[in-house]
């Protein structure tokens, strides 16, 4: 099962390699990882997006938080949270595409950011899943690019992850 | 080309900080090797003498020999190595010290911080090469850190699940100036190891020991290493339950003990295997139900029991086998908590069920698996070990290399106390048995100290006999020569049909004449009848280092054996092969 891992480490040069290491090391999947200083600068936030048996799950959150630099870790999963990516999709303007890309986006509450002769640029938030369905409804002969962040994750209301 | 500025009255420079710093820990020895980007620290050592350098003859010999003396005595061991290739020497005496969670601070060279990434001469990236191999490390940018870093160290290695910290630090941060000012503690809010188990839990373990009905201890090496053996041998005498040590464990609990049932694992006894296999009430102690200890996980899990864990490392628990009652706490004290809880305690166990247990343990003990064939014709490897066992009184430091020999040395000399059993578990790593007597002598320059061998081993780091030499060490080598790499072809004999693929010693030294030329005593022991006095021999030389040449059975066989993915109840015992 997929689990979204959050997690606060000390902001400190090779801080990432450790977390990265450790999933290569022990085979651990990661679909995704995102990480960046908070609004206290000595710590980074990191979110691990990573599915397995709930052995395993169990074993990646005792193994992230033996790790030395790593300060508080928490499994969104084990209660309710919001998750969101961002995406930005080069797509085909030209022809039927043009009007059909626009209107597309607007369907997934997507922006276009950047407008050329034969392309357009959208911006696309939401839950990774919301990412995959975007995607998926286009034409894929339409998609020139993807690029995209890897979801963040916080708890919902009361659920907060603070040093 | 370097910084080294004029110093302020009150300020040192970095390799004089380090120097303090060790001081400060108190650290005896450091076992090293100088190289370029250490010439600053090795100028310090030279003007000092709280501590001794011992100056090994390859830098992996100074990592194992910093382990052993921390297996010896409890205190953290210090390695010192140059940049490069000294750094990555090193690489496999950390990944041993890693595998078996020896506390161990080894202190590496690097290039001065501007040349770091310019692909200089002796430049690896030594922090990301250990990184998976470490329990931490640390590259210092600035002299000013130095004092914190080590501090950090140390307080990292020894405390928790021990392991081996590596602090790398460059030619010109050993240069620079600035004031010594070493921390009376450590506060970090990343790393809080947990060290009282939870009350409830203990509690609930109590009890479900005293109604057991066919109980079992299985202890590993976090019980020597957590200094909890008298802990452990107050427990089991008040229950009157078996007890079984792992390879790591051995010495936690008194080997003569009548509730001890030997080794268990792939080479356990066959009463430790069949009791671990058949326990209704299992208590696991410093122990992580590894792959050589109890097999196939399907087939432990075919019969039932309620499995009570105690470590100190809650990734220790549930991870390869589901755990019924996890305690995560140092096993020092969660044991004593236990103890007092018994004390206080009026309820007993049932001592009919206990006695019939016992009973059924006793009909697997005249199983007698590790009664072996003796000759009068061609030593037999356990018979060395036994007559070493008592000729040393079982009171020796025994460190052993890897491989058959190491079985044997597990299975036939009876640890009597925690520490004095020294070998590579976790790693299993060919060569350690020379430089681990050296730690363990310098740790304990009286006691009779034996490294038993194989000529393959022995072979990976021959290197050391100059070391012995230099240091005067009184190691005893017992070398069990087969002229094969024994487990291999043991091995090779049972699963790969007799094709014995490269297990084969040939061209080997002469060791006597080998040994004679490091300035040692060596002795050739081929007939059974001389065997003994060899030993007696050997160590009535107390000030000598001595090596045993013992042309051992090339065909003998470790047993029991538990198969690779077979069941702890699936083991070939000698002579149904």
């Amino acid at each position: 099962m997929k689990h979204i891992i959050s997690l606060l480490m000390e902001n400190e040069s090779g801080a990432l390699s450790r977390v990265a290491g450790l999933f290569s090391a022990r085979a651990y999947n990661i679909e995704s990882l995102t990480v960046a200083p908070t609004e206290d600068a000595t710590l980074s936030r990191m979110t691990i997006v990573t599915s397995g048996s709930e052995e395993v799950i169990e074993q990646i959150i005792k193994q992230l938080n033996k790790l030395v630099d790593v300060v508080k870790v928490l499994d969104l999963n084990d209660g309710r949270y919001i998750e969101r990516e961002l995406m930005l999709v080069k797509v085909k303007a030209t022809g039927i595409f043009r009007d059909e890309m626009k209107r597309m986006c607007d369907i997934f509450r997507g922006r276009i950011i950047d407008v050329a002769d034969g392309s357009y640029t959208i911006e696309v938030t939401g839950s990774s899943s919301k990412l995959d369905a975007f995607l998926e409804a286009l034409d894929k002969s339409a998609i020139l690019e993807t690029v995209r962040t890897g979801a963040s994750g916080i708890g919902r209301g009361d659920r907060i992850l603070k040093v | 080309m370097e910084d080294r500025s004029s110093p302020h009255s009150h300020q040192i420079s970095g390799a004089e900080i380090l120097i303090r710093c060790l001081q400060e820990e108190k650290v005896k020895f450091v076992f090293g090797y100088p190289g370029g980007a250490v010439l600053h620290i090795y100028d310090e050592i030279f003007k000092q003498d709280a501590f001794k350098h011992i100056l090994v003859r390859h830098e992996q010999a100074a990592v194992h020999a910093a382990d052993a003396f921390a297996r010896a005595t409890g205190e953290v061991g210090v390695a010192l190595v140059t940049s490069g290739p000294g750094a990555t020497n090193a690489i496999t005496g950390i990944a041993t010290a890693y595998m078996d969670s020896i506390p161990l601070v080894v202190i590496s060279g690097q290039v001065p911080a501007p040349a770091i990434g310019m692909d200089a001469f002796q430049e690896v990236d030594m922090v990301g090469i250990t990184r998976p191999c470490v329990k931490h490390n640390f590259l210092v940018k600035d002299v000013k850190d130095i004092a914190a870093t080590i501090k950090k160290a140390f307080y990292i290695a020894a405390t928790g699940r021990p392991g081996p910290v590596v602090v790398d630090i460059p030619k010109d941060i050993t240069a620079h100036f600035a004031k010594f000012e070493y921390p009376a503690s450590v506060e970090m809010r990343s790393y809080t190891p947990i060290m009282k188990g939870h009350s409830g839990q203990i509690k609930k373990a109590v009890k479900l020991l005293l109604e057991a009905k066919r109980p079992m201890i299985y202890t590993g090496g976090g019980v020597v290493l957590g200094n909890a053996a008298e802990e452990l041998v107050q427990l089991a005498r008040k229950l009157g339950y078996p007890v079984t040590n792992t390879l790591m464990g051995l010495g936690g609990y008194p080997s003569t003990d009548n509730q001890f049932l030997g080794m268990l694992g792939m080479h356990g006894t066959y009463e430790a295997n069949m009791a671990m296999q058949n326990c209704d009430v299992l208590l696991a102690v410093g122990a992580r139900f590894d792959d050589r200890v109890i097999g196939n996980p399907g087939h432990f899990f075919s019969k039932d029991r309620t499995i009570i864990h105690v470590d100190v490392d809650p990734s220790s628990i549930s991870k390869r086998v589901k755990i019924d009652v996890p305690i995560v706490g140092h096993v020092k004290s969660v044991l004593a908590e236990m103890n007092e809880l018994l004390i206080a305690e009026t309820k007993a166990p049932d001592a009919g069920e206990i006695k019939s247990w016992w009973q059924q343990i006793d009909t697997w003990r005249e199983k007698k698996s590790l009664v072996y064939k003796n000759s009068t014709d061609v030593i037999k490897p356990q018979y060395v070990i036994e007559k070493l066992w008592e000729v040393t009184k079982g009171d020796a430091y025994v460190t052993s290399d890897v491989g058959q020999h190491q079985m044997w040395a597990a299975q036939y000399y009876k640890f009597d106390k925690p520490r004095r059993w020294i070998n590579s578990g976790g790693l299993g790593t060919m060569g350690v048995g020379l430089p681990y007597a050296m730690g363990c002598q310098l740790a304990n320059p009286t006691a009779q100290v034996a490294c038993i061998t194989g000529e393959g081993s022995i072979q990976m780091n021959i290197q050391e006999l100059s070391t012995c030499h230099q240091f005067r060490l009184p190691i005893k080598v017992i070398l069990l020569n087969n002229r094969y790499l024994g487990m291999v072809r043991q091995w090779q004999e049972f699963f790969y049909e007799n094709r014995y693929s490269e297990s084969y010693m040939d061209s080997l030294p002469d060791f006597v004449k080998l040994a004679e030329s490091y300035g040692h005593v060596g002795m050739n022991i081929v007939n059974p009848a001389d065997v003994e006095g060899a030993l007696k021999g050997a160590f009535d030389m107390k000030d000598r280092f001595v090596f045993m040449n013992f042309i051992t059975d090339q065909t003998e066989n470790v047993f029991p054996m538990v198969p690779n993915g077979k069941g702890l109840s699936e083991m070939i015992l000698a002579g149904e092969e």
